[in-house]
């Protein structure tokens, strides 16, 4: 099992990775005690977003489906968490209200994608599909203001969002502060270690083989439209699971998180960091994060000016993607470029390739 | 009855115009090089700006509109000169670039023009028919659409450029081979898209209010109308404006707007099951 974990599907392997690795985590793990509780919850919030990296990591950089429709499922399994956690009264049924919300996302994921993959859109239509949804229901969510649209108790309240809901709890302890900050990072490292070993897995190849060639891994046998629904519902739950955090973390959300520009956000991270390898993405996506909330605070517009030349420049200069090349780069020096001509640059060089093509 | 009758025309033509107007000009792009410009919110937004501006100083309202229209034309000329002529060979990059030309754009404006200018007023005037009163602009919308629509039969189907450009379409490296200059035909079919993206903005002007997010009101209209027309804009287009004007026209006369918004994307989902390839792809098929 534990063979997944270094695959040709994933960059980073080898004691000197996996070294690195647990320092990152054990910084990561002690960080809480020398911080302020200020900075930990905000810390927090950054690992929220994370999630919906990783799964447009997974769809985009390993299936070859760009979904523009990841706030699409943040916002409705946000939604849903708000709604359920209302009106299944608080305490430690909030844990329940995370689960289901999560899956009503990877639900609507399922109906959305089959009828776009069942129907073989690709491209550059799946992206446009997949945004005109998420757009429509930020319009949606909008004009909910008034008293009549209300779910239960919940009352969605228009541009002005949903608030009151409970955050995480179990019994009477409120999930806040260092003990979110912890749960994060755990659900952040399972999660991680997850995909890695999905993507070097053998449903992996066939995801990364349908990418490649849609035609070939249908002819090899693979019901690919299977795979591409499967993985689709996976990058999309993961959305999901950020939507639901974040509904818990602030106890509000509103349309203005689903709708534009907050949808064109988990393409820069990705985009920017690489969206071929979910170490890259992880690290990159983090980065963004904590640039963008440090600007934010002095001007949300310089922010997302910011965001849109990186997506700019990306796509102009560096593809591939700024963190990958960067570490690529950190890489062949350290390895001194002894490892040319074996296995694993073979797999990188064969990946380059179909990415130009 | 008849009032009746036109009633429901008109309702239909003001849902078919504002698609055409905003489709129009992301489909000819995307016609011609597959490309999806998603600054095309950006564009329209351009061309309300530069209407308003120009008619504050005192511009009459339709000069006002052409000249908004050439703008964005021209400026569309200069994005395909400096980045989408770079990312011919990759579609989905030239998406992703435009999309953060588009957010540049936006937020640069807020940052600049602030949320919001005041705007100029639809123009006055209105016709009564049987106990119904209609707004004359509105039809003016309509006849631009169905003018937009006919001048861009004759563009393509008519003129020397017409047949350069669907032998690009075709395809472009023959074209080429051929002696068609592909390069400087591209960049004139997105100037032509931007431009008829600017038209759209300049038109809808005076019936709006003016943000630079303004942008995002068109943009589900224009994707979903060139999603159901597919491939071959040139015959998809007007049949997808029709089918969903009709199934948006119906919706939003029972149900109000944001459920006739909801109902098209339904719709539109439906139709990529059954039509993955959109409505041209069955004219194609009948015309053979």
């Amino acid at each position: 099992m534990f063979k997944l974990l270094d695959g040709p599907q994933t960059l980073g392997r080898g004691r000197t990775f996996w070294s690195c690795f647990l320092a990152v985590l054990a910084a990561a793990l002690i960080y809480p005690a020398f911080a302020d509780s200020y900075d930990v919850g905000n810390f927090s919030y950054f690992l929220i977003w994370v999630f919906m990296a990783l799964g447009l990591c997974l769809m985009w950089g390993y299936g070859g489906m760009l979904s523009f429709g990841q706030t699409f499922f943040f916002g409705i399994s946000g939604y849903a968490y708000g709604v359920l956690a209302i009106n299944m009264g608080g305490g430690s049924t909030t844990i329940a209200a995370l689960v289901l919300s999560v899956i009503i996302a990877m639900i609507a994921a399922g109906i959305l994608g089959y009828f776009m993959i069942w129907g073989g859109i690709s491209g550059i239509f799946f992206g446009i599909v997949t945004l005109s949804a998420t757009l429509v229901l930020a319009f949606f969510l909008g004009q909910t203001a008034g008293p009549e649209w209300h779910i239960g108790t919940a009352r969605l309240n228009g541009f002005n969002g949903m608030k009151g809901m409970d955050p995480l709890t179990v019994g009477d302890f409120y999930i806040e502060g260092s003990a979110l900050y912890y749960v994060m990072v755990a659900l952040i490292v399972v999660v991680y270690i997850a995909l890695r070993m999905l993507v070097n897995s053998r449903i992996g190849n066939v995801i990364v083989a349908t990418r490649e060639n849609p035609q070939r891994a249908e002819m090899l046998g693979y019901d690919v439209r299977k795979y591409q629904l499967f993985t689709f519902i996976i990058g999309s739950g993961l959305a999901g699971l950020s939507g639901a955090l974040y509904t818990s973390w602030g106890q509000f959300i509103t349309p203005s998180s689903i709708g534009l520009p907050a949808a064109a956000m988990p393409i820069v991270w990705v985009a920017f960091s690489g969206r071929s390898d979910l170490t890259a993405t992880l690290v990159g996506s983090f980065l963004l994060l904590f640039g963008f909330q440090t600007i934010t605070v002095y001007s949300q517009q310089a922010a997302l000016v910011l965001m849109g030349t990186l997506l700019l420049a990306t796509v102009m200069l560096a593809p591939q993607g700024f963190v990958l090349g960067v570490g690529k780069l950190v890489v062949d020096r350290w390895t001194g470029r002894r490892r040319r001509g074996a296995n694993p640059a073979l797999a990188e060089s064969s990946r380059l390739q179909s990415d130009e093509a | 009855m008849s009032a009746e009758l036109f009633s429901v025309f008109y309702q239909f033509a003001d849902v078919f115009a504002f698609l055409i107007l905003s489709a129009a000009g992301l489909a000819i792009v995307f016609g011609m090089m597959g490309v999806i410009n998603m600054a095309h919110g950006e564009f329209i937004m351009c061309g309300a700006y530069v209407t308003v501006g120009l008619v504050k100083l005192g511009v009459p309202l339709a000069i006002a509109q052409a000249l908004a229209a050439v703008t964005a034309g021209l400026i569309g000329v200069a994005v395909e000169y400096l980045i989408v002529r770079r990312l011919y060979k990759r579609p989905l990059d030239s998406l992703l670039a435009t999309w953060g030309l588009s957010l540049i754009v936006t937020q640069s404006m807020l940052l600049i023009v602030g949320s919001s200018i005041t705007g100029i007023g639809t123009p006055e005037g209105s016709f009564a028919i049987g106990g119904y009163t209609f707004s004359t602009y509105r039809l003016v919308l309509f006849a631009c659409a169905v003018a937009v629509l006919i001048g861009l039969y004759v563009t393509f189907m008519k003129t020397r450029f017409g047949v350069m450009a669907r032998a690009t379409m075709q395809n472009a490296a023959m074209a080429k081979a051929l002696g068609a200059r592909t390069g400087r035909i591209y960049a004139i079919s997105f100037g032509i898209g931007a431009g008829l993206a600017g038209l759209c903005g300049a038109l809808y002007a005076p019936t709006m209010t003016l943000i630079p997010t303004m942008g995002a009101t068109f943009v589900v209209e224009s994707f979903v109308t060139v999603v159901v027309g597919g491939a071959n804009v040139l015959l998809g287009t007007a049949p997808a404006a029709v089918f969903l004007a009709m199934i948006r026209m119906a919706l939003n006369a029972s149900y109000g707007q944001i459920i006739g918004q909801i109902g098209m994307l339904f719709a539109v989902i439906l139709i990529i099951r059954v039509l993955p390839e959109g409505l041209s792809s069955v004219l194609v098929r009948r015309g053979r």
